[in-house]
């Protein structure tokens, strides 16, 4: 995965906080996937603006971890697979 | 699972999935439709106002999906209004429609109201078939909305309705859903309850018909793989185990019909269940207190088999409808799972019809016409009973 990527959410899904389910959620075509509080944190920092590399320092800061790096390339991954993100251009 | 601020009682989940059948006037007359038959008898519909009523206190609970859907939704000349109002909630907005009574500045129109996702169904993947199916003259306009749709960066679902009218095509359907660039295509096989019960002679496909299309279904999941997504689902007459239907009674699900009786799915008005109007009674008060709503939650309500049965947190006895329609009542196992009572004399029908397919087929015996869903049919049916 190319860290200078900058990732947004592709135009069929929309991500928002439900508070309900207290938790974040991706919407698309007649369903819906709640995400972990952890998913939440990094589909939150994905606008169109921010790189990857940018999200994961911003990660590290709030969260006064290292250690994160893998965790959140890895889900970054499942992301892209499910088509949840795309490149900004 | 209940959480601070929620409007849901202790062990109640909360509505997920909202659907707004606006009216149940529609330019098509598919004899599949699953509308009730008794569609001539619901003249009075819900207001704008109490829509978007309806929209606010089931947004409040939780619901996060909302399809537009009908009848043919676009009938409703307060559509652009009522999508706006669902997307400021929140909503992430359906809209589930032929595409009859769709032009360019509609779907533009759509697009500025916020609408997320536009469904259109085909009846078939040719001008004459699909014209027939639907009663109406309508292929070419909906090719051209399908173009329009995806023209305004809409994901957009193909829907067609399978059966044994239309099912040797399927090749054919695939090759066009290709051709619009569908990013989700459903071919959903018929389900017999409402118009499709009563035609259920001349739609249900035969074994044969089923395996071929199961084949061809494949070939293009492969094919399409990354591109768009193919379900293909096959008539649940011929498995041996039911679907959980609706996820459970109560439990996601959330239908109000274009008079405002409240349901926990579309076909369940044809229960002998009294079910709550929203002219009548907030949502909260439909989903957590109302004896229709609490019918069929749990396993309390169950008899033999599936009292006993380990399977039964995983399809809560299949479809209460199906249960209802086959057997005469609700409670009784759906009749597709194999250690249900009655399920040899569906086998025994499902096999009756396939061998009167074949007997059409070789013209041995004619054809029975097909009844179109409309508003005459409907009425000489309430006649009837
Ligand atoms: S299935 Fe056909 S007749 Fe029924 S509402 Fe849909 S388009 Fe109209
Ligand atoms: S007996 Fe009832 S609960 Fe058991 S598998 Fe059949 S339908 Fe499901």
């Amino acid at each position: 995965m190319d860290k200078n990527n900058t990732p947004e959410v592709a135009p069929t899904f929309r991500v928002q906080w439900e508070d309900v389910q207290n938790c974040y959620v991706v919407l698309y075509p007649e369903g819906m996937v709640k995400l972990s509080s952890s998913a939440g944190q990094i589909m939150k920092r994905v606008n169109g603006e921010t790189t990857i590399t940018e999200i994961i320092a911003d990660l590290k800061e709030t969260f006064s971890s290292n250690e994160l790096e893998d965790d959140v390339i890895k889900f970054l991954e499942v992301a892209y697979d499910n088509g949840w993100l795309r490149n900004k251009k | 699972m209940t959480t601070a601020g929620s409007e849901t009682k202790n062990d109640i989940t909360p509505p997920l999935w909202l659907l707004a059948e606006l009216t149940y006037k529609c330019p098509l007359q598919c004899p599949y439709c699953s509308n009730p038959v008794e569609i001539a008898k619901y003249q009075n519909e819900l207001s704008t106002k109490d829509w978007v009523r309806v929209m606010q206190q089931a947004r409040k609970m939780g619901a996060t999906q909302l399809g537009f859907s009908g009848g043919e939704p676009l009938v409703r000349q307060d559509l652009e209004e009522l999508i706006q109002e669902a997307r400021h909630l929140g909503y992430y907005t359906n809209l589930i429609t032929s595409g009859v009574g769709m032009d360019e500045e509609r779907v533009k129109r759509f697009k500025d109201a916020g609408l997320d996702h536009i469904q259109i169904s085909f009846q078939a993947s040719n001008e004459e078939l699909n014209n027939f199916i639907g009663g109406t003259k309508s292929f070419q306009h909906k090719k051209e909305m399908a173009r329009i749709v995806k023209e305004y960066e809409y994901p957009m679902v193909l829907n067609i309705v399978i059966h044994r009218k239309n099912i040797d095509q399927i090749r054919d359907i695939l090759e066009m859903t290709v051709e619009l660039n569908a990013d989700y295509v459903e071919l959903a096989s018929t389900q017999y309850y409402g118009w499709s019960r009563i035609n259920v002679d001349q739609l249900l496909p035969t074994r044969e018909q089923l395996a071929n299309a199961e084949k061809i279904a494949k070939e293009y999941q492969e094919k399409m793989k990354g591109r768009s997504k193919i379900i293909y689902v096959i008539p649940d007459y011929f498995e041996n185990r039911p679907k959980p239907c609706m996820n459970g009674w109560g439990a996601i699900f959330l239908t109000i019909a274009p008079d405002g009786t409240a349901l926990p799915c579309h076909e369940a008005g044809q229960l002998p269940i009294e079910f709550p109007n929203v002219r009548d009674f907030s949502i909260p008060e439909i989903w957590n207190d109302s004896p229709g709503f609490n019918h069929f939650r749990g396993f309390e309500w169950m008899v033999e088999p599936c009292r006993s049965c380990p399977e039964k947190t995983k399809d809560f006895g299949g479809c209460r409808c199906q249960a209802f329609m086959l057997t005469g009542d609700a409670r009784n196992a759906d009749p597709v799972c194999d250690k249900s009572p009655h399920h040899k004399s569906l086998i025994d029908d499902v096999e009756r019809i396939n061998e009167l397919a074949v007997d059409e087929a070789a013209k041995k015996v004619e054809e029975k016409p097909l009844i179109f869903r409309n508003m005459k049919n409907s009425k000489s049916y309430l006649e009837e009973v």
